[in-house]
């Protein structure tokens, strides 16, 4: 549930705090070692601040009085005071230690009435004329009605219960019990609500919260919450006294206690440097429902804006961006455009990164984005000569103009060196092959050398004439095919049928014909040899195999 | 060119000098395209370099080549900008001269750089300063470019000219021209659309100024419908307290920086209720400027004498010093068109101008201009 979910963000800040707390013992460099306690007493003025939302907002009526679960945040929160009790407890004659009464008063403040009880009881045997003063004292504080979590006394019932007490605390006061002792006597008023007696405290609270708490425990035990704000203001004023203003934190918490959720959220984004808080604490308020009561647009969006803040800024980091993914994801309006605009920006210095980016790009439908990054992936790898990893990143973006480029650059080289490199890569293009033309007619092509050498002739030679019938040959490469065809030609073996020698003749044909007369006579001699070699070879396999094909087998 | 090291150094891998004058503007094209550079320069050329991968020597002592691929000479003055397009436009680039020509060329084939042909000629009857591309690659609204004038002529004629492609006439023409605007213009820069309706410019002029520009009905002349615009101003600073020389924004266009002769840098973003302000300022070393926090109030020193941190640790300490000033978003190394930026000191506020009526992230309509906020406690003192 979201109170649970409350829990487990203010455990995870307490971890943060106890490494910080570790990290600040252990700094030698005193720079280090404040930047450290700086951080930690951040966190812990967060976690209070989570604290009180969580039992102001989040919780609401349902755990319980909340008397009682604002006691239980001020002893948590504040224990200055924690040390002073226990050297006190630990002394051997703690009656006797002189800040026995500071401690007892601490109790009784902070409601820990069966401690301060169980000290009282040792200032009493120690001692005995006193006795009956510590009786009564004992007894008020035994009989102080509390709001109890099990509901089996009523609203009506607590009060009046209460008002007896105080009518009896206030009997004792008054006929003068406690005058010898003065101690005592401030005890009893605590116990009555006496504001200027509490205020006297003031060393021992600390804190104007703590104030706040103390004096609702003992003058309005029953709260309810939309009161709180009746008190808070005042109480913070007298407590401040006019002495110091107001802190950043101070008005924070004033804006929780007024249930102000949206001044909560606005103060703590002026006063923290970081997003975080406000961005979680944004989110599950969102999620309780709350910050609707508003205004629908104002409480949604903001949650949004905050976390679009928040995880633009993992955005920076170079493994933290993955988090950002996610919460991105949860932001219906602009977290998708966000992302797009992100991902594309994020340094692909290794193969793997970009791999993990094109994943989380395929997973979301993000096509133009995986289109884009390959692109520069290949680019990238074009650059460097890295061929097969150019064409292998154009393939996965789909970019049949680029795995063309691709292609020729690998038939330009094999043409160079006679030789392909990246074989694995083309022989293992599986369908992508179809993706460009030429990437096809490089797929195939990439056969014939091999073909040749294990002296598979005909097939072979099937090979290059289907590559260029079927028109899979660009025809600036049917001369190289043809002239790949003239060592077929002059095997001894006929290779080519008398069909197939029709046909090559034919696209030889094509291809002279198709040069316009400038051309041809641009035509170095070695290209005219050429196109006559061929020629000659083709004519010459011709008559071979018209003989052959002629002759009848066995005659 | 700078390249940044595996250690987060910047270190410098190539440095030539190649124009007969002084470069004014240097831009990289989108990584598809390669590793592309162009240079415009007061010698009345611009320039298009790629980066060749050398020997692996080279790598290793850190040196990059850039050669060029291409000089484009038709300008007859001193080029004072040049930009490429958003890449959906294809390898295009536009430059703008000191004779108020604004040149538009295009590389038909991606691969081969040496090839551009020039496209457009626009005339702008004012000496041009700087252009910007609209980077939105929505197909609801055709390319748009948008020029600044520093003209220093005594007509007030309007200092930012909006350009629009039209379909029908295949050509460049004005759509706009931002009255506003009478002082010289140094740099302009549209902000990347997040999927919004309507566009938003920053202006660096005598200040800082940001419009928003929604596109209305387009007009239905004969030549078949320009774009009418709904100008705002949103924000104006003046701040930098002189002349603002540059404004550049970041990958969301969510945060506009400004540099100035007063020699700082100033961040500026808006709230979700879009009021711009000021969320830091930076000094010529990348420093922050003591004090540069959204409020001043607040204490440095971070808790009082009896403050233990075992206090801290338990809960709050005595001392009430609890936030420690801010910590400015660290410039730490340059700006590159790619970097993001340290989430700043956040800005939720409840402007009590506020629209309530129409509550709607974004608001298309705000309208006003805002006085110059000059909330800070600034430090001036560099």
């Amino acid at each position: 549930r979201l109170v649970q979910v409350s829990k487990n963000y203010r455990s995870v800040i307490r971890a943060c705090m106890e490494d910080m707390h570790q990290a600040a013992i252990s700094a030698r460099d005193p720079a280090l070692h404040s930047q450290y306690s700086t951080q930690v007493s951040i966190l812990s003025a967060i976690e209070l601040i989570w604290n009180l939302c969580e039992i102001l907002f989040i919780e609401a009526a349902a755990a319980g009085p909340l008397l009682l679960r604002l006691l239980d945040w001020v002893r948590l929160h504040v224990c200055d005071v924690d040390n002073m009790v226990r050297e006190v407890l630990s002394s051997e004659n703690p009656s006797k230690h002189k800040l026995f009464w500071n401690v007892v008063d601490v109790f009784v403040l902070q409601g820990r009435m069966d401690e301060a009880r169980h000290l009282l009881s040792k200032e009493a045997s120690a001692d005995p004329a006193s006795m009956n003063m510590y009786k009564i004292l004992d007894d008020l504080m035994k009989k102080m009605p509390v709001p109890s979590l099990s509901n089996t006394q009523t609203l009506t019932e607590m009060e009046l219960k209460w008002q007896h007490w105080h009518e009896e605390c206030q009997r004792y006061l008054q006929d003068g019990t406690f005058a010898s002792n003065s101690h005592m006597e401030s005890i009893c008023k605590i116990l009555l609500g006496d504001e200027d007696a509490i205020l006297q405290k003031k060393e021992l609270m600390t804190t104007w919260y703590h104030f706040l708490v103390t004096r609702l425990l003992y003058s309005h035990p029953t709260v309810k919450p939309m009161e709180l704000r009746f008190y808070a203001q005042a109480c913070m004023d007298l407590f401040l006294g006019g002495e110091s203003s107001p802190e950043p934190l101070d008005t924070i918490l004033m804006a929780a206690f007024e249930f102000e959720m949206h001044q909560v959220i606005k103060e703590c984004s002026i006063a923290l440097s970081n997003w975080w808080f406000v961005a979680h604490l944004t989110d599950l308020l969102d999620h309780c429902k709350l910050l609707q009561s508003h205004n629908l647009y104002f409480g949604s969006n903001m949650r949004e804006f905050l976390l679009l803040e928040y995880a633009s800024g993992l955005f920076s980091h170079h493994s933290l961006w993955q988090l950002g993914v996610d919460y991105f994801d949860h932001c219906p309006e602009y977290g998708r455009v966000y992302l797009e605009l992100h991902i594309e920006r994020i340094p692909l210095n290794t193969e793997q990164k970009a791999l993990k980016v094109l994943r989380i790009c395929e997973q979301r439908q993000m096509h133009e984005q995986v289109r884009s990054i390959c692109k520069i992936m290949a680019m990238k790898a074009l650059r460097n000569n890295r061929l097969g990893s150019a064409l292998s990143w154009s393939i996965r973006a789909k970019d049949a103009a680029f795995a063309t480029l691709i292609s020729d650059r690998f038939l330009k080289d094999y043409c160079e060196r006679g030789c392909f490199s990246d074989l694995d890569l083309i022989d293992n293009l599986g369908p992508a092959m179809l993706l460009s033309d030429r990437l096809t007619f490089l797929g195939k092509y990439r056969e014939f050398p091999r073909l040749y050498g294990e002296k598979r002739f005909s097939e072979a030679a099937k090979l290059l004439l289907m590559l260029m019938t079927a028109h899979i040959a660009p025809c600036s490469f049917w001369m190289t095919l043809l002239t790949d065809a003239l060592p077929l030609l002059e095997q001894k073996e006929v290779v080519f049928s008398a069909e197939q020698t029709y046909e090559l003749m034919r696209c030889l044909e094509d291809l002279t014909a198709g040069k316009s007369e400038k051309q041809k006579f641009q035509d170095d001699d070695a290209e005219a040899m050429k196109v006559e070699m061929l020629r000659l070879a083709l004519a010459r396999n011709l008559a071979r195999v018209i003989v052959k094909e002629g002759t009848l087998e066995g005659s | 060119v700078w390249d940044k090291s595996e250690n987060g150094d910047w270190h410098c891998t190539a440095s030539w000098k190649t124009h007969s004058g002084s470069v004014w503007r240097v831009t990289w094209a989108h990584p598809e395209f390669g590793q592309v550079l162009a240079s415009c320069s007061f010698d009345r050329t611009a320039a298009v370099w790629e980066e060749i991968v050398g020997e692996s020597n080279d790598k290793l002592r850190g040196q990059s080549h850039w050669v060029k691929r291409t000089t484009l000479v038709d300008s007859r003055t001193s080029v004072t900008d040049v930009k490429f397009a958003p890449k959906h436009m294809g390898l295009m680039l536009a430059t703008c001269s000191a004779d108020g020509v604004v040149r538009i060329y295009e590389a038909p084939d991606v691969m081969n750089l040496s090839q551009w042909s020039l496209q457009h000629e626009i005339s702008c009857k004012l000496s041009c300063s700087c252009i910007s591309w609209n980077p939105s690659s929505s197909r609801a609204h055709p390319p748009m470019i948008a020029v600044g004038s520093d003209d220093n002529s005594p007509n007030i004629l309007a200092k930012v000219q909006i350009y629009e492609y039209n379909e029908n006439t295949r050509k460049y023409a004005k759509a706009e021209a931002l009255m506003t605007v009478t002082d010289p213009v140094h740099d302009i820069a549209f902000a990347p659309n997040l999927g919004r309706s309507f566009h938003i410019l920053a202006v660096a002029t005598k200040d800082v100024r940001i419009f928003t520009l929604k596109p209305l009905r387009k007009e239905l002349t004969s030549s078949g419908g320009l774009t009418k615009f709904e100008i705002h101003i949103v924000a104006q600073f003046d701040n930098h307290n002189s002349q603002v020389w540059r404004v550049s924004w970041n990958i969301t266009g969510t945060v506009l920086a400004s540099s100035g002769d007063d020699g700082c840098v100033r961040l500026w973003k808006a709230n979700y209720m879009d009021n711009w302000k000021c969320t830091g300022i930076l000094k010529g070393n990348g420093s922050p400027v003591n004090g540069s926090s959204q409020q001043g109030i607040f204490n440095a020193s971070l808790g009082s004498a009896n403050t233990s941190l075992q206090n801290s640790l338990n809960g709050s300490s005595a001392s009430r010093y609890f936030f420690p000033p801010l910590d400015s978003p660290r410039a730490g190394s340059r700006w590159s068109s790619h970097a993001q930026l340290l989430p700043p000191p956040p800005l939720i506020e409840h402007s009590c101008d506020a629209d309530t009526a129409s509550l709607q992230y974004p608001h298309p309509r705000r309208r006003c201009v805002s006085r110059p906020l000059n909330l800070l406690p600034e430090n001036e003192g560099v």
